[in-house]
């Protein structure tokens, strides 16, 4: 039998021998909550109250005419509280911190909608919160970080090595080093050391148990293929975990290729050549670095898939062959946003746009009655400066360059 | 052995010092004559850091040091020659630092082979618990290169006996919680986590993180037989250079 914290071969925990008391409590807290029938009624009291669970399941009958059928099915974790998938974790680790009797929490964050999240769940639960992230990502994500500010959180820049997530994560796991006594890291996704990827897979379940249920429910099948974007590959495994036990069911996790997988600037770790099993930031998986295991800068146009690993459990998935990876552009990804945007009146984050471009890559050659469940993880609105960028909007511009000024004046 | 090496030394001075430097910090070049000069100065071992891109148990001296080696192009095959040049240079013990992955690239018997060649006696690598190191652990076995491990503040009196089983040459204890190159009031509390340590170990034991003025030495001198002095020599080198540096391990005694 494989030791706790590893999925054929990859995970574990790699860490400084000053965290293993630290990882060892957690553990425990995790282990007594999964063992108690009355948390996981809690965390769906609290999330059907405070957030909108179970979040719907959208028919997208435009798309599915645009593109003749298959059917089109979207989860819509852009409609959980914060605008995605992310509080589900986060509300989840909440309920352990309460438990372990801590008051503070850290954590890092690509995107923002991570940081977002824990800074929320920091004001209601009344837990002092830094949050960390990348200087590159402060700057393209900017709506996220005010936000995260006007919650009470104090964001620290990170400005070493690329200054993406992966700093972002090195500099929460120094603090929470120093602070584990009143600390507890809320990691964001299903990586690092054990019990971390087991831990966020099980809040994250919440959206495959859900989706499942609804595909049963409301369209009377299950689906054909599901569809869910991977960063790090928490909204993947949550909504994967519901039908991973269904062999007529296809899964595919979608990563970014940035500028093209054969450009060197993507950040797809399984579906390209470039990535290679390694060990960092606590736990083994693959990882995109060079010969030496110097860790390779990434690109995505999505911050939040701007990441070097993966999580060892769908590294593990992905070496049984039972999820396939893809990898959409950032071209490919601006107009399946366009797209979806003009048919459907959703707004997807850049991150969760990567599930539809791989998705209408892929429907022309499927069947009229082939249905497909697309996890939409994220809405678009932090976007909105990368957006207007990309898509070059004048009347944009032109606010801007006059809030500036007004600014300046 | 790592072990009698530092034994012998301990006959002639009631404290050793360790000394570390980032390999290719500056440079390829700087780094050597800061060898030289710190061994000039009479430091007992020296930890060699390969490094690594992502260092999480190092503070923000030792991290920038890391990266502005890396983005000079350094490679892990530098370090190797540089290691042996230095060990043909100079007659103290020396020790690899870095983290897991550069050992795990590289291949875990290739990296000890090739360590053993160049004739360092040890290793530190901090983010490989025995529990994931039984490779790493053979490896170092097979070659005679002693894994040092870290004991820290929160290392439960269970734990510490269990590592206490995979110790070789010296145990690198660390004064307190956190990275490195942060402050470390030196107090009665190390005393009670050094008791602890000695214990479960009759092994020389290394004290770390913060060790920065000669009195700190002066303190440890009787509780440890090592003395670890990292980011502070760093920050010397990076505001007065090499000859400061060596000057710096002169004051320590």
């Amino acid at each position: 039998m494989e030791r706790p914290g590893y999925y054929g071969g990859f995970g574990g925990a790699f860490i400084p021998e000053i965290l293993v008391a630290t990882l060892e409590q957690l553990r425990v807290a995790f282990e007594q909550i999964k063992n108690d029938p009355s948390f996981w009624k809690a965390f769906q009291s609290l999330m059907s109250t405070y957030s909108c669970r179970p979040t719907p399941l959208t028919y997208s009958e435009n798309l599915t005419r645009h593109f003749n059928g298959p059917h089109f099915y979207i989860k819509r974790e852009d409609l959980n509280h914060t605008g995605a998938h992310k509080l589900n974790n986060v509300i989840g680790q909440g309920l352990v911190v309460q438990r372990m009797g801590k008051s503070r929490v850290i954590a890092e964050t690509g995107a923002g909608q991570h940081g977002v999240a824990t800074a929320t769940m920091a004001a209601k639960f009344g837990f002092e919160c830094m949050i960390y992230m990348g200087e590159v990502d402060v700057a393209r994500q900017r709506p996220n970080v005010f936000w995260m500010e006007q919650l009470g959180a104090t964001v620290v820049t990170v400005r070493d090595g690329a200054r993406t997530l992966k700093d972002a994560i090195n500099e929460a796991l120094r603090d929470w080093a120093t602070n584990m006594d009143t600390t507890h890291y809320v990691l964001g996704t299903v990586c690092g050391p054990h019990p971390y990827p087991e831990m966020v897979a099980y809040f994250q379940s919440i959206i495959g148990s859900e989706a499942r249920e609804q595909m049963l429910g409301q369209v009377g099948r299950l689906p054909s293929r599901v569809y869910a974007c991977v960063g790090g590959g928490s909204n993947a495994l949550g909504i994967f975990q519901g039908f991973l036990g269904d062999s007529e069911v296809e899964l595919v996790g979608v990563e970014a290729g940035g500028k093209g997988l054969k450009s060197g600037k993507h950040a797809s770790r399984l579906a390209s050549a470039d990535g290679s099993v390694g060990v960092a930031q606590g736990y083994k998986t693959y990882f995109l670095q060079n010969d030496d295991g110097q860790m390779l800068e990434t690109h995505s146009v999505a911050a939040g898939l701007d990441y070097i690993g993966v999580s060892p459990i769908l590294a593990a998935y992905h070496e049984q062959g039972s999820i396939r990876f893809e990898a959409a552009t950032n071209e490919e990804v601006l107009e399946a946003t366009r797209l979806t945007m003009r048919k459907e009146g959703i707004i997807p984050a850049l991150e969760s746009a990567h599930a539809l471009a791989c998705v209408f890559r892929e429907a022309p050659q499927m069947s009229a009655d082939d249905v497909i469940l697309i996890n939409l993880s994220g809405r678009g609105d932090k976007d909105i400066f990368t957006i207007a960028d990309a898509l070059g909007d004048e009347s944009w511009k032109r606010f801007i360059t006059t809030k500036a000024e007004a600014y300046s004046a | 052995m790592l072990e009698d090496y530092i034994r012998q030394r301990l006959k002639e001075r009631g404290i050793l010092l360790m000394a570390h430097v980032v390999v290719g910090y500056p440079d390829l070049e700087a780094s050597f004559e800061l060898v030289k000069a710190i061994v000039v100065a009479g430091v007992d071992l020296m930890e060699l850091q390969i490094p690594f891109s992502e260092p999480i148990a190092d503070g923000p001296v030792i991290l920038k040091a890391n990266q502005s080696a890396l983005a000079a192009g350094l490679r892990v095959d530098d370090c190797f020659k540089f290691a042996h040049r230095v060990t043909q240079s100079f007659d103290i013990a020396f020790l690899f630092m870095t983290y897991y992955n550069i050992v795990f690239k590289r291949g875990e018997d290739r990296f000890f082979a090739e360590a053993k060649a160049a004739e360092i006696r040890g290793t530190i690598v901090p983010d490989i618990p025995p529990e994931e190191g039984e490779s790493y652990l053979a490896a170092a076995a097979a070659h005679g290169i002693a894994p040092i491990f870290i004991l820290s503040p929160t290392t439960t009196p269970d734990r510490l006996a269990y590592l206490a089983g995979f110790g070789r040459g010296f145990f690198y204890c660390v004064a307190r919680k956190g990275i490195t190159g942060a402050k470390t009031t030196f107090s009665s509390e190390l005393d009670e986590f050094l008791g602890r340590c000695r214990k479960v170990t009759q092994l020389p034991l290394a004290l770390g993180f913060g060790v920065s003025r000669k009195e700190d030495v002066d303190f440890l001198n009787g509780k440890v037989e090592i003395a670890v002095v990292g980011s502070q020599a760093l920050r010397v080198l990076n505001s007065s250079g090499v000859e400061a540096a060596g000057s710096f391990f002169r004051g320590l005694r």
